[in-house]
């Protein structure tokens, strides 16, 4: 029975159930030494004197290192993603460096590096150092920064000004003009954090008589960082080996690259002589691991008098913290998505990226897309009532039709592309989610006889498109093992995506095997040479297409072998169970096992032209990405007088093309609403005026718990993509990109915010301040 | 986040635990059940050279009923073993319902009266219910104690009246006569935060059916746990209807003093507890037989 | 100072210093990495043991405190080597993991709270679950893996 496309449970969960499963924390090694870090107090001042004698001279300390200590080895770090290539675009590159040299740009920056035979004398050691700051003026709200007066983050600059990139096509300014109705307004997105549970670490270890440097990480991108680090430390590429193994969630910010301590620690296990490890703990992880979201819009739309839209203009600033190694991905990722499902006859969006003195941001789950959908999809609401327009009408005039695919956007996008959606059908998925909702009767029945009684339940219905799976390639190995076992390796590694599942019943479905006998190695640079990492809602797509690949040839091979030992042809196999039998004579099976025998003879020859074993590696890089697309509709009720919500029903319908295991897709979905859900209703990173963070724990950055998700009902669309073998898009991002619009508009409808000239333009949005709102203020 | 280094003494008689207190002074902190103490000392913003542990003094744990009423709570008196003692529950209900608000089964499996008590911190709920409770509390010195108030207890966020050498070791809550009702309620942004707003209500009605004794108290709502006396009083001698904890709740908005958090701007905890002082008053009376 | 602490009914004799924290002793001291730790304040639950039976954070105890209690970790849950206990096999039927980190936690909270509550419903689980985070699942799965084991 095959097993691509089936609910089947994971070849992964065993070892994590049973706490057997290796974490990096998990590394112990003889003679380990451990590092904290003394970072930044301030998020603006000049370094003006490092005093570590006294740590250095504390019992159990090994070495204390600032940045003079690195000389040549400290360098500012690599530019991830360079610019896109958009005709007139500005950009700034500043990098972030492994130890502040002269200024500290964002609290929490490392200053000092300590290494002590404990963590907990490292951290003891971290109190004895004393530095003399001068402190500066620190850069907080995007506006202000741009003011010329304004303190600079970077003061060789002459602004605050990382980036600026105008994407235009149509005439919006004609557009407007021809226009039955304008609507502007302003559109704010607060920051938060990704907070996976396991925090970052790395642990690295020199082996001198091997001449090998060997890193656990909790990377995304392990064979990209081994590249680098081989560059940085002199050494080549075969001498450097990064694991990474089990990662305790990832969602983003464990892609950026290099980290300070991912450049620091390797380099002093090679300096010491000794194993090094530091894991990151949570007060850190605040300051020290990047953050997502803060932007400001200002957009309008032009809309004819049946709700068609004519045109939208957008001009928003992004907050890119104290540095820019991840380049646009977030804003040009929002200023892509912004256009949805929708037809937008003239776009004109112009963004402009800030650097502030706070932690970087880079992508994290959704990554700008949910500011686009929050603009787009509030702009249609309140278009909708202003020409007394259904919400879900005004959508549904201006979905791209299902035969305008592939539907040309004519932007450039964060893989450098030009925009394309590769296939969808949006008026299916909200007809079921309208239907799931019970939409029509909600409005008609519910929510007057609630308003009655003096309840106030609201509906939200959202629309989003999600770009996924982009390039450039990923790559996969298969094998046939002389036990009969498949085993499947990747380069990229999982976060808790199921990859030990889901490829292997994409290989399965090829061999003929139960899952189960397919072992699945990601994460190891030592098992498979090249590869991008897990982001971008690819892994499926990418990865995935590659496995199927290098499945298909090694299927090629084992018959190709079976036909030889049967002395028949090919097309009369049977490949099921692990074994090979000629049709119509299952006694007679030979398994794979054997077969992989027979494919590595120990006497005769190869053949030329043919290589020995049941083996293939296949590449696969799509020209561009997959556009997945979904509704979701939630069903809220408000305590009119503390404004706390209580979700009543969760809806997503959704279309991410071929499904390959409905179980693991149905967890993304859920783990990406629930982040959805913090991210527009509890997670708001606070700060003070001097740029210090005021929540930075888990007690007081509050991240939902069971009680605050609610049951989530799922159905799917499916659309097949034309741009990779299984016709698979991503999913990882979803769940969480809608969250934020739909909240506003549930929230507004429940209130019956409208009515009193009230409107949801910010977002995240506690019951404290959508109080005040109610309020006035 | 790991914590610094400490002289470790663990006592197993109260004798020794205060002597050792007398002995070292500030340097020394008590650790009860360390769920508020340990997170401090792992982020170090607590250092204490001495930690006199006093999970060993079982003379400590104890929680129990005089024959006129009285609860005695001993100060190492887990919450799970409190919110699970069904004389608790029967005659100090408040205590149960509050409980339940306190963090997560996890911390109350440790966690213990005596030590959030002495931590004094103003969002907890357990401070607040003392006061509306009329508590006193035993506090215990090498050689000496005396009992005090908890309306005298608190001087502001995590300061109170215990002196370097003093325990808090014993918690006298009167019995609640008859007729009388009490309500717990708070807003938090989660289930087990600290509350943005918390009230506790303790009402009797009286033979007339109007109100005879009335006690509000709020955490959340100043430097301090807030008790509200003159929303309290306006409560004597009324009916106890909409109107009348109509009024008190608008009273006792105006006795509170609340700082806001990064959760809760000070006008939204002020609203808060108005809603919530009305609310907790209705459902002690209903409760009030 | 040398303390003997009984983890999963093993006595393991150690020589520590009085501020290692019990979560530091039980990963690092005896090599029993299953236990996770992911805040050391006490919020996050991914620590979470049982001290006595009752759920409690490792983070939040120091291992001298620990002497004379009977210590329940993720490793001690299984039958046998290989296998899995009704609960973890319901977790992997379910899907109530993805990363996995927040797990063993969430299995050491559930043990105690099916132990003591064998029949629970829906609101009855998420409220047990509330001291437990999880980034990865949006806790439905988990939910359902408890219902599966309080229908059995």
């Amino acid at each position: 029975m095959t097993s691509f496309g089936r609910p089947l449970t994971r070849n992964e969960d065993p070892r994590l159930l049973r706490g057997e499963a290796l974490f990096v924390d998990d590394v112990e090694l003889p003679g380990l030494l451990h590092v904290a870090f003394f970072r930044s107090p301030h998020a603006h001042a000049r370094l003006l004197s490092i005093d570590v004698e006294a740590a250095k001279a504390r019992p159990g300390v090994v070495a204390v290192v600032t940045a003079a200590d690195l000389g040549e080895y400290w360098q500012p770090g690599p530019l991830l993603v360079p610019p896109p290539p958009v005709p007139g675009m500005v950009f700034h590159q500043r990098c972030q460096v492994p130890l502040v040299r002269d200024t500290a740009r964002h609290v929490g920056e490392p200053v000092v590096m300590v290494l002590a035979e404990s963590r907990y004398i490292a951290e003891d050691a971290v109190g004895d150092i004393l530095v003399e700051w001068e402190t500066l003026p620190a850069v907080g709200d995007l506006e202000a920064a741009l003011q010329p007066d304004a303190p600079l983050v970077h003061d060789d600059l002459d602004s605050n000004i990382a980036a600026r990139v105008h994407q235009a096509r149509g005439d919006y300014a004609a557009a407007a003009r021809a226009a039955h109705l304008v609507l502007k307004r302003r559109f704010i997105y607060d920051r938060g954090a990704s907070i996976p549970m396991e925090t970052r670490g790395v642990v690295a270890s020199w082996d001198p008589r091997a001449d090998r440097l060997t890193v656990w990480d909790t990377t995304q991108a392990p064979v990209v960082i081994r590249n680098g680090l081989a560059a940085m430390l002199g050494l080549s590429e075969r001498q450097v080996r990064v694991v990474a193994p089990n990662i305790g969630g990832g969602f983003g910010p464990k892609m950026m690259m290099f980290y300070p301590e991912e450049v620091l620690i390797p380099w002093a296990a090679m300096r010491l002589g000794r194993p090094v490890k530091w894991i990151e703990d949570r007060l850190e992880h605040f300051f020290a691991t990047t953050h997502e979201r803060s932007q400001i819009h200002d957009a309008e739309i032009a809309l004819d008098a049946e709700g068609k839209i004519l045109g939208v203009r957008d001009v928003f600033l992004h907050d890119t913290g104290a540095y820019d190694p991840y380049g646009l991905t977030v804003p040009l990722n929002s200023q892509c998505t912004l256009l949805g499902c929708y037809v937008v006859p003239a776009y004109d969006s112009l963004f402009t990226a800030v650097f502030t003195n706070r932690t970087l941001v880079t992508p994290y789950r959704g990554a700008g897309r949910q500011h686009g959908v929050f603009v787009m999809e509030r702009l249609l609401d309140m278009a909708a009532r202003a020409l007394g327009l259904d919400r879900a009408e005004i959508r549904r005039r201006n979905f791209i039709a299902p035969d305008a695919f592939p539907f040309d956007q004519d932007v450039i996008y964060q893989d450098f592309s030009r925009l394309s959606y590769d296939s969808g059908n949006y008026e299916p998925i909200l007809d079921k989610a309208l239907h799931a909702i019970g939409y029509d009767d909600f409005l008609a029945r519910v929510q007057p006889a609630a308003r009655a009684e003096g309840r106030a339940l609201g509906i939200g219905l959202v629309c989003y498109v999600e770009g996924t799976g982009i390039g450039p390639y990923e790559g996969a190995r298969v094998q046939v093992q002389g036990s009969g076992k498949v085993s499947l390796v990747t380069g990229i590694g999982s976060q808790g995506q199921g990859h030990a599942t889901a490829f292997a019943q994409v290989v399965a479905e090829q061999l003929g095997v139960d899952i189960r006998d397919v072992e699945v190695v990601t994460g190891d640079t030592d098992q498979f040479q090249w590869g991008v990492g897990t982001f971008a809602s690819r892994g499926a797509v990418v990865a995935g297409s590659a496995a199927h690949e290098a499945a298909k040839v090694v299927r090629q091979k084992v018959l190709k072998t079976a036909a030889a030992h049967f002395e028949c042809a090919e097309e009369d196999l049977v490949l099921a169970d692990g074994k090979v039998h000629v049709a119509g004579v299952p006694d007679h099976a030979i398994t794979l096992g054997k077969l992989a025998g027979l494919a590595n003879p120990m006497r005769g020859a190869v053949t030329p032209g043919t290589e020995p074993g049941l083996e293939a590696t296949s590449y696969f890089g799509p020209a561009s990405g997959a556009t997945a697309s979904g509704v979701h509709a939630m069903l809220v009720e408000i305590d009119r007088a503390t404004l706390k919500p209580t979700i009543l029903d969760y809806v997503v319908v959704h279309d991410c093309g071929t499904v390959i295991n409905p179980l693991i897709l149905a967890g993304q979905i859920h783990g990406g609403v629930a982040q959805g859900i913090g991210n527009a209703f509890f997670e708001k990173l606070e700060w003070d005026s001097e740029g210090q963070l005021l929540n930075a724990s888990l007690a007081d950055y509050l991240i939902p718990t069971a009680l605050d998700v609610p049951r989530m009902r799922l159905d799917h669309t499916v659309t097949p993509s034309p741009l990779n073998p299984l016709g698979v898009k991503g999913a990882g991002e979803a769940g969480a990109i809608p969250v934020g619009a739909l909240f506003a508009q549930a929230i507004e409808d429940a209130l019956d915010l409208p009515a009193q000239g009230i409107e949801i333009r910010e977002m995240p949005l506690g019951p404290s301040r959508l109080w005040e709102i109610t309020q006035g203020g | 986040m790991k914590p610094g280094p400490f002289e470790w003494q663990a006592p197993d008689s109260l004798e020794a635990a205060l002597a050792l207190k007398a002995r070292h002074g500030e340097a020394a902190r008590f650790l009860a059940g360390g769920q508020s103490l340990v997170p401090a000392m792992n982020f170090r913003v607590a250092q204490p050279a001495v930690l006199v542990d006093l999970n060993r003094v079982a003379a400590l744990d104890f929680c129990q009923f005089d024959a006129d009423g009285t609860l005695r709570i001993g100060a190492m008196a887990r919450y799970r073993r409190i919110e699970r003692d069904a004389a608790v529950a029967a005659r100090v209900p408040i205590l149960v319902e509050a409980l339940a608000e306190v963090a997560h089964p996890q911390i109350r499996t440790r966690g213990t009266l005596g030590g959030n008590l002495s931590h004094a911190d103003p969002a907890s709920e357990m401070p607040a219910v003392m006061l509306a409770l009329d508590a006193r509390f035993r506090l215990r010195r090498a050689g000496g104690e005396r009992v005090v108030a908890a309306a005298d207890f608190f001087l502001g966020p995590l300061a109170t009246v215990l002196a370097e050498d003093e325990m808090l070791a014993e918690v006298i809550i009167p019995p609640l006569p008859s007729g009388s009702g009490t309500a717990f309620l708070e807003v938090a942004r989660r289930r087990g935060d600290y509350a943005m707003m918390g009230v506790a209500a303790v009402l009797r009605r009286g033979p007339d059916g109007r109100c005879a004794e009335a006690r509000i108290a709020l955490c959340s709502a100043g430097p301090t746990p807030m008790a509200a006396p003159r929303a309290s009083e306006a409560l004597i001698g009324r009916g106890l209807n909409a109107e009348s904890f109509a009024e008190a709740a608008a009273l006792a908005v105006t006795e509170i003093a609340p700082m806001g958090s990064v959760q809760a701007s000070p006008t939204y905890q002020r609203h808060l507890a108005g809603v919530l002082v009305g609310r907790a008053l209705s459902l002690a009376a209903e409760r009030a037989a | 100072m040398k303390i003997t602490i009984r983890v999963n009914g093993v006595g393991y004799t150690r020589d520590v210093e009085p501020r290692l924290l019990l979560s530091d002793f039980l990963r690092h001291e005896i090599g029993l990495t299953g236990t996770h730790v992911g805040c050391e304040h006490g919020v996050c639950g991914a620590c979470t043991i049982l001290w006595d039976g009752e759920p409690a954070r490792s983070c939040l105890a120091f291992a001298v405190q620990a002497e004379g209690h009977e210590i329940s970790t993720v490793e001690g849950l299984a039958p046998g080597p290989g296998k899995l206990n009704p609960l973890q096999q319901a977790f992997q039927d379910a899907h109530g993991l993805q990363c996995g980190y927040c797990t063993p936690g969430m299995l050491m909270t559930l043990t105690a709270f099916l132990a003591e509550n064998p029949h629970p419903d829906e609101a009855q689980i998420r409220e047990a679950l509330s001291g437990n985070l999880c980034r990865c699942t949006g806790y439905q799965h988990i939910v359902d893996a408890v219902l599966r084991v309080a229908a059995a």
